[in-house]
């Protein structure tokens, strides 16, 4: 356990330094993104460009850029072109927009995808099988922009059920707070249960189809024992490790299309304003922990799956 | 070469696999030594039964042997060359004389393959025919090991495990190899049909002059086919000797064990086996 | 004769399948009496798996037919309902089948799926009880050091031991009838002996009436009391051991016998055979289905499916074949032993 530990860290130091490095070129090499020319101005002239370059440090190597701006994110001293905030500040203060978001629509979509991909598996060929099978194709293949756009037209204009934007915070108002967060976590998580449920349904009916399945039956166990002790059991495998990944990428700003239709002022929305200024502190910041967030949930899943598979054996020799 | 002398020579053949496990960088910990120091010799024309049962390294033994597993240590002479060592290059002209069928006949061919082209692919390889003498030659192959030339153009799903297995004979035998190195070619097949193929094989091997090295669990199979066994146990031969000799007066305690476990098809037989094991006991 | 315990009358099962209508069982029927060892022996195609889960339930699907009658102890199971048919799994037949490392839950520990069983049927026993009842089991199928082997999972187990556990789990609630479905076959020659031994023992000491279904003579000829030879879904012939043997009356059997390599007897230049496959069940021959590759076929097999010809001599030994007997016991002999003939 220990040895998987120390591998698994000495592997995120190194994917996150290899996302660092990448996401600093990819802005270096972009048209347009001196950020002197974007903080002077559209009439500046050279000589206000050049002092603002020798200001920031525009003017130094690459390298000793990377180093400097790396530094400054670790200290949490990170300034953004755009605002001249700070960047982790304002990343902190969009939290809990943000794991609201995530963790509610995470709940809602393993739920109802279990759920329904178990009713599908179950009922494979029938009329239920079928109505959910389109439903899940239809949430998969309609974009999150059109679902969210549906939403609000048919829910927060037509019919004034639910409010439009905004999140409250939890401390404030709980009510409020899950109200406002009803759409935006359904309209996440739509695509989630068609997929998740789609995947479930076809390990299960793999699984159905396993020996050890007709053991149970033959050892005189009722159906809905064998249905969920053995075959759901065994189907969730594939679904624990792709919710491993799903919700690492989720959760820290992965959301960004929900966030801005929103209006949820999170962390995704946050970042929509930095590529849309070509700001690249707060984007270093959001991908440098949005990279954290994956690698540590890749981590995670593998013990998870370790413990739901006995024959993986986190680290360990050939037997 | 004159028939008698050894086509294929063994000699301490190796072939461990290691275990690995490490803080930060894999090391080599341990080994599995699946084929622990083995030798044996084939003369040509001759059958080699090989027998052990799962785990005793006569598969791994065979792919060292053909160098499709790269081996750890150890001597192989075919024809008096030595093979093991040499690179893939240097192999390739070597790899018509000896060819393998395998025990599998439900994965061994390539279902989106016809059958024209799984035994004719060899042929064309091998840059020895192609276009309609190709077809040709891979008709006359199906014929010979039992089907009909108009299974050409069909998939492997259409035939039967027997049928199947003739297809990786037919396959085998296409570059007249002089060695054919079966792997347990018959244990997933309906016993009256491994007669079948037990008897094709035998066939072939009067007809083209093929050396058989026979890889089998099944020592009654073995013994039927074979001029000399080999019994291999966790990496080791354990006995080797006239097929005839080994089955009727075997040395090895662990050949001997095997046999005993054997049961005969002959319920007085096994009972008086039986009553003479508990007199003895 | 002691009653039957368990018997199957004139059980067919049909499946639909895309290639057409599959008669997996046509018309078989056997009883078994308390304490035999009966083998039911065939080849792929056969329907001797089909009938051994068919007397569970365990083929009742959406697109399989079963008709026909399996009683135990006077009890219908064909149309019983599925509470009933659980109440009989388990606690009354119990069933092992073929590759014990696939047939075991991989997730669960083998004590665990042990105690499952015990605890399947409703009955009181605590978790406590059942564990300890398990650690028993597993001491009486011969695993050693059954208290620490108890908590292991499938593939800590060898091949033999996870075969040895699933007999176990089998006999938990003490059924009177076992079936075994090829149990030796994905086990190595002398793991298969001990097996073999294993279920002998607890054939004699429970008085347990075991189906053994096989396509092994050799295991055939150790422990079997009667024999049910079935091919193409029909029983060609069935006899005491000794008869089927030493007085085979039907050409498939002479075929298996002829076919056998005996490591106790010098070898044939040939190893006799019988030519070509087992039919497609979908398009069964006319008639009697292996005429087309019997070398003795002759008009009337091509006409009607042979009826049951019992012996006069025999106490239950039977088959279907046109021939008479004479020519039977004539034609039966090839080279100097029982055997097909073989194609030159």
């Amino acid at each position: 356990m220990a040895r998987f530990a120390i591998r698994r860290l000495a592997g995120m130091v190194l994917v996150l330094f290899a996302v660092s490095v990448l996401v600093f070129a990819i802005f270096n090499l972009i048209p347009n993104s001196d950020p002197a020319q974007r903080m002077a101005g559209k009439n500046a002239d050279a000589t206000l460009v050049k002092s603002i370059e020798e200001d920031w440090g525009f003017d130094e190597p690459v390298w000793v850029q990377y180093g400097s701006m790396m530094e400054k994110l670790f200290t949490g001293e990170l300034i953004s072109y755009g605002d001249q905030l700070n960047v982790v500040d304002r990343i902190v203060e969009g939290l809990p927009a943000t794991f609201s978001l995530g963790i509610g629509a995470a709940v809602i979509w393993l739920f109802f995808g279990v759920l329904f991909g178990y009713l599908s598996g179950t009922r494979a060929g029938g009329w239920l099988d079928r109505a959910l099978t389109v439903g899940s194709v239809a949430g998969i293949s309609i974009p999150v922009f059109l679902i969210a756009t549906l939403f609000l037209y048919f829910l927060t204009y037509k019919i004034e059920l639910f409010p439009a934007s905004g999140y409250v915070p939890l401390e404030e108002d709980p009510i409020q707070w899950a109200y406002h967060l009803i759409l935006p976590w359904f309209t996440l998580a739509i695509l989630n249960i068609g997929f998740y449920s789609r995947v479930l349904r076809s390990s299960m009916l793999n699984v159905m189809n396993e020996d050890y399945v007709r053991t149970a039956r033959a050892k005189g166990l009722d159906e809905n024992r064998v249905m969920v002790r053995h075959v759901l059991r065994n189907s969730l495998i594939p679904i624990v490790t792709l919710f491993g990944l799903d919700f690492g990428a989720t959760i820290f700003g992965g959301a960004i299309i929900t966030e801005v239709i929103f209006s949820l002022g999170g962390v995704g929305q946050y970042s929509a304003e930095a590529i849309t200024n070509l700001d690249l502190p707060p984007l270093m910041a959001v991908t440098f922990f949005g990279a954290f967030f994956v690698v540590l949930f890749n981590a995670l899943t593998d013990i998870v799956y370790a413990y739901l598979d006995p024959r993986i054996r986190l680290g360990a020799s050939a037997q | 070469m004159a028939s008698g002398d050894p086509l294929i020579e063994v000699t301490d053949l190796v072939k461990h696999f290691p275990i690995k496990s490490g803080l930060l960088i894999d090391r080599e910990v341990d080994q599995v030594r699946a084929v622990d120091g083995i030798s044996f010799n084939v003369a040509s024309g001759q059958t080699l039964g090989l027998v052990g049962e799962s785990g005793s390294g006569k598969s791994t033994a065979c792919r060292a042997m053909l160098q499709l597993l790269k081996p750890t240590s150890g001597s192989v002479r075919f024809e008096g060359q030595e093979i093991s060592g040499l690179s893939r290059r240097e192999m390739r002209p070597l790899r018509r004389q000896m060819q393998m069928i395998f025990q599998d006949p439900y994965a061994s061919l390539n279902p989106r393959k016809r059958v024209g082209q799984i035994v004719g692919s060899p042929l064309q390889l091998q840059g020895i025919a192609s276009g309609a003498e190709l077809r040709k030659q891979v008709q006359e192959l199906l014929e010979r090991v039992g089907l009909s030339s108009e299974h050409y153009d069909r998939y492997p799903h259409e035939f039967s495990g027997g049928q199947r297995q003739r297809i990786g004979i037919a396959r085998a035998i296409a570059l007249k190899p002089k060695l054919v190195v079966a792997d347990e070619p018959v244990s997933a097949l309906d016993v009256s049909i491994q007669a079948q193929i037990v008897n094709l094989l035998d066939d072939l091997q009067d007809e083209l002059g093929l050396t058989y090295v026979f890889v089998a669990h099944d020592i009654g199979v073995v013994r039927h086919v074979s001029d000399r066994i080999a019994v291999m146990h966790d990496g080791k031969i354990v006995e080797e000797g006239n097929a005839d000799q080994v089955c009727e007066r075997p040395a090895d305690p662990y050949t001997k064990k095997l046999l005993a476990a054997v049961p005969i098809p002959d319920p007085r037989e096994s009972r008086a086996r039986r009553q003479a094991t508990l007199r003895s006991a | 004769m002691s009653e039957p315990l368990l018997s199957v009358e004139d059980l067919r099962v049909g499946f639909t399948t895309e290639g057409g209508r599959l008669q997996a069982v046509d018309g078989v029927s056997f009883g078994v009496a308390p304490g035999e060892v009966l083998a039911i022996v065939g080849e792929s195609g056969s329907g001797k798996s089909v009938t051994a889960q068919t007397i569970l339930g365990l083929t009742r699907s959406p697109n399989a037919t079963i008709e026909g009658s399996v009683r135990l102890r006077g009890t219908e199971l064909v149309d019983a309902g599925e509470a009933e048919l659980r109440q009989v799994r388990g606690a009354q037949i119990g069933m092992v089948f073929q590759d014990p490392m696939t047939s075991l839950n991989p997730v669960y520990r083998v004590g665990g799926q042990i105690v499952e069983a015990i605890r399947a049927h409703g009955s009181d026993t605590s978790k406590e009880a059942a564990r300890e009842r398990a650690i028993e089991l597993l001491d009486s199928v011969g695993i050693v050091d059954a208290e620490r082997r108890v908590d292991d999972y499938p593939h800590e187990f060898s091949g033999g031991m996870r075969q040895r556990a699933m007999i176990a789990m089998a006999l938990a609630l003490e059924p009177e009838v076992l079936i075994a479905d090829e149990p030796t076959t994905a086990l190595d020659v002398t793991i298969q002996a001990q097996i073999l031994r294993l279920l002998e023992g607890l054939n004699r000491e429970r008085n347990l009436a075991t189906i053994l279904i096989t396509h092994d003579l050799g295991v055939v000829a150790e422990v079997a009391d009667r024999v049910l030879v079935m091919y193409a879904g029909r029983v060609v012939e069935e006899g005491a051991l000794d008869e089927i043997f030493y007085d085979p009356q039907h050409p498939y059997t002479w075929g298996l016998l002829g076919s056998l390599s005996r490591i106790d007897r010098p070898r044939p230049h040939r190893l006799p055979q019988i030519s070509g496959a087992p039919p497609s069940l979908i398009s069964l021959p006319e008639g009697c289905a292996f005429r087309t590759r019997c070398p003795h076929e002759f008009a009337k097999c091509s006409q009607q499916p042979p009826l049951e010809a019992k012996l006069a001599d025999g106490a239950g030994h039977a088959d279907r074949c046109w021939l008479d007997l004479e020519r039977k016991r004539e034609k039966r002999q090839v080279g100097g032993r029982i055997g097909l003939e073989a194609p030159s």
